[in-house]
């Protein structure tokens, strides 16, 4: 046993001296996390907005000072010709005009509809939907205020409520997602760099000359990784939690569980791919662009499944991120047990069990 | 090398077929206790394919073969204690210092702590490296990687250390010196099992088996070698070997 020990040691002695591995262990989770949870987010602050308010009425000036009050949008400039929406746009200064029609204080009350124009430049499709979607959100809230006495004939208010995710958080999403998507990376892509570096070394060869037995060595190589693995699952779960307030609604032992089973796979899938792979760059060029952006693109973790066309959700159901992304979804946010997660847990150790007896397989092939 | 003979290894009829090309093709001969036995042979003629059989790191197709007096086949564990391996590219941790890398592979083959430190102790002493022994093996000169390779590889004492190609790429001075170390570890009752490309290495050699194409041509020691094909040196009768 105390053999297996020294070959453990003399592998944390080549992590922990190998600034570049130290910065990819544990710089990337971090780096990673900070920048998904500022920079790619789906929530909108400080949208320009040009107004072009052509009855300059009170109830204008008051649905105005709304927009700007709400947080998101800040003002652009009021303008007070056609052409100058054209200009605003081009020029980049904002990305909505809204548009308020002669009279419209008038209208609203005579005829009981006004009409207000949103103008968006959608040469940035995600923002511009979004931005139009969150002025339409302050404008209804707002002139549903003003008349709540009205008698209509009839009337239907819809009230929504974002269930798991009240202020639809984009970091929500990025927590879960990351996870899968860092762990992945450098489980598999640390284990195989490692392994081939043996190869690649010549002193694999040594190792199987000695007593060590060949899951020995593997275990041996494996074993610092899982460890600091975890250790990064738990910096990401705590960082999402102090940064960003992302919860752990349910059970924090049940969720760890699910990390290790998850850490264990792309172990076993990094030992597979070093089976293959003769050197680190092809180890790492592997581990890179067979697994990061499947995970980033199929698993759910960005783009919906639900709408990739057929043949793509069918190999996104080959992802292990995206089973571990619905699991992790479940226990930090919904805060279900055990119970609705148990089909996706059974799918992960499935994928877990093929890829250690394909690893094995192909190891022995090897030897022979 | 008087008294009994006796054959630490034992090959008879050894086979090995990588689908169907046939890399070994029924190899005989056997290596007596404490001899140096040089395995020659030019790039492709099967030396390192048969080197990997005795070392359990690959199996025969077919044969029967004793290594250290176990059977390869099934013992593959108890020879691997009984064996050192030297690989051509002197595999040390890079990362690592040399009193680590000693006291790794020290560790593998199960030896005690009080034993690793009084050996690691005399070996340092021996090789005039203990002055450096915390430093890290990339910064140490190829040569003494070399030597301290080969050092690593007798640590455990075994009954047979087996040498890949152990002097490449290093300057004559060092390979002699190399080789007088290998003699050093026969006079320890270490048989040494060393495949070379340089001809003048064979001379170092008790006996000499030059391999073909797959097969064992000639084996004998270098003199009878010299004498029965009428050459000077071995460089001589490995060219007119390799030509037919």
């Amino acid at each position: 046993m105390s053999r297996f020990f020294g070959f453990v040691k003399k592998e944390f002695q080549h992590i922990f001296r190998d600034v570049r591995t130290l910065v990819i262990l544990f710089g990337l989770p971090i780096v990673m996390i900070i920048l998904f949870g500022y920079v790619v987010t789906t929530e909108i602050r400080d949208v320009e907005v040009g107004i072009w308010d052509r009855s300059m009425d009170q109830a204008s000036i008051q649905a105005t000072q709304k927009i700007f009050s709400s947080g998101y949008f800040v003002p652009a400039g009021y303008l007070d010709r056609e052409e100058q929406i054209g200009e605003l746009f081009r020029s980049g200064r904002a990305k909505v005009v809204v548009v308020f029609e002669t009279d419209f204080e008038k209208n609203l009350k005579r005829e009981n509809r006004a009409s207000i124009r949103l103008i968006t430049d959608a040469s940035d499709a995600n923002s511009a939907q979004l931005a139009q979607n969150y002025l339409q959100g302050v404008l209804m809230n707002y002139f549903q205020s003003l008349n709540p006495d009205i008698n209509a004939p009839w009337s239907v208010q819809v009230k929504s409520r974002m269930f798991y995710n009240e202020e639809l958080k984009g970091v929500y999403m990025f927590v879960p997602g990351l996870m899968a998507l860092i762990l992945m990376l450098i489980s598999a892509l640390m284990t195989s760099v490692t392994i081939t570096r043996e190869k690649e070394f010549g002193t694999m060869e040594l190792l199987l000359a000695s007593p060590l037995k060949p899951r020995e060595i593997i275990l041996g190589k494996v074993t610092p990784y899982v460890f600091l693995s975890f250790v990064n699952a738990l910096t990401i779960i705590l960082l999402g939690f102090l940064v960003f307030k992302v919860p752990v609604v349910g059970s924090l032992w049940l969720l760890m569980l699910e990390c290790m089973l998850y850490i264990t796979l792309a172990l076993s899938l990094g030992v597979l791919i070093s089976t293959s792979a003769k050197t680190q760059q092809v180890a790492m060029f592997m581990s890179m662009l067979g697994l990061m952006l499947p995970t980033i693109l199929l698993s759910g973790f960005i783009f919906p499944i639900d709408n990739m066309p057929l043949i793509l959700q069918w190999f996104s159901s080959i992802m292990p991120a995206r089973w571990f992304i619905v699991i992790v979804k479940n226990i930090m946010l919904k805060g279900t047990g055990f119970v609705y997660i148990w089909k996706e847990t059974l799918i992960l150790l499935g994928m877990t069990l093929f890829f250690i007896l394909a690893a094995v397989k192909r190891f022995n092939v090897r030897l022979k | 090398m008087t008294g009994t003979l006796e054959h630490i290894i034992e090959v008879r009829d050894m086979v090995k077929k990588f689908g169907s090309f046939v890399a070994n093709d029924r190899l005989t001969f056997h290596v007596e206790k404490g001899e140096i036995f040089g395995f020659l042979g030019a790039n492709g003629a099967g030396k390192t394919t048969a080197m990997r059989i005795l070392c359990g790191l690959s199996y025969p197709s077919s044969g029967e073969i004793m290594v250290a007096g176990h059977n390869v086949y099934h013992e593959r564990e108890k020879i691997k204690r009984k064996i050192g391996y030297m690989s051509q590219k002197f595999s040390l941790y890079d990362d690592l210092t040399v009193s680590e890398n000693i006291r790794l592979y020290a560790g593998i083959y199960g030896l005690g702590r009080k034993e690793i430190n009084t050996r690691e102790a005399q070996l340092l002493e021996r090789l005039g490296l203990t002055h450096i022994k915390n430093r890290l093996i990339r910064e140490i000169p190829l040569g003494w990687k070399q030597k301290l390779a080969f050092s690593v590889a007798i640590f455990h004492k075994p009954a047979i250390v087996f040498l890949d190609e152990p002097t490449g790429g290093v300057d004559p001075i060092t390979r002699r010196q190399f080789w007088e170390m290998i003699h050093d570890a026969t006079l320890e009752g270490i048989t040494v099992f060393v495949t070379t490309h340089y001809m003048d290495e064979a001379e170092y050699c008790d006996r000499v088996s030059i391999m073909v194409e797959g097969r064992i041509e000639a084996l004998d020691t270098p003199a009878g070698l010299k004498q029965s094909y009428e050459s000077r040196n071995m460089n001589e009768v490995f060219l007119k070997l390799a030509r037919t």
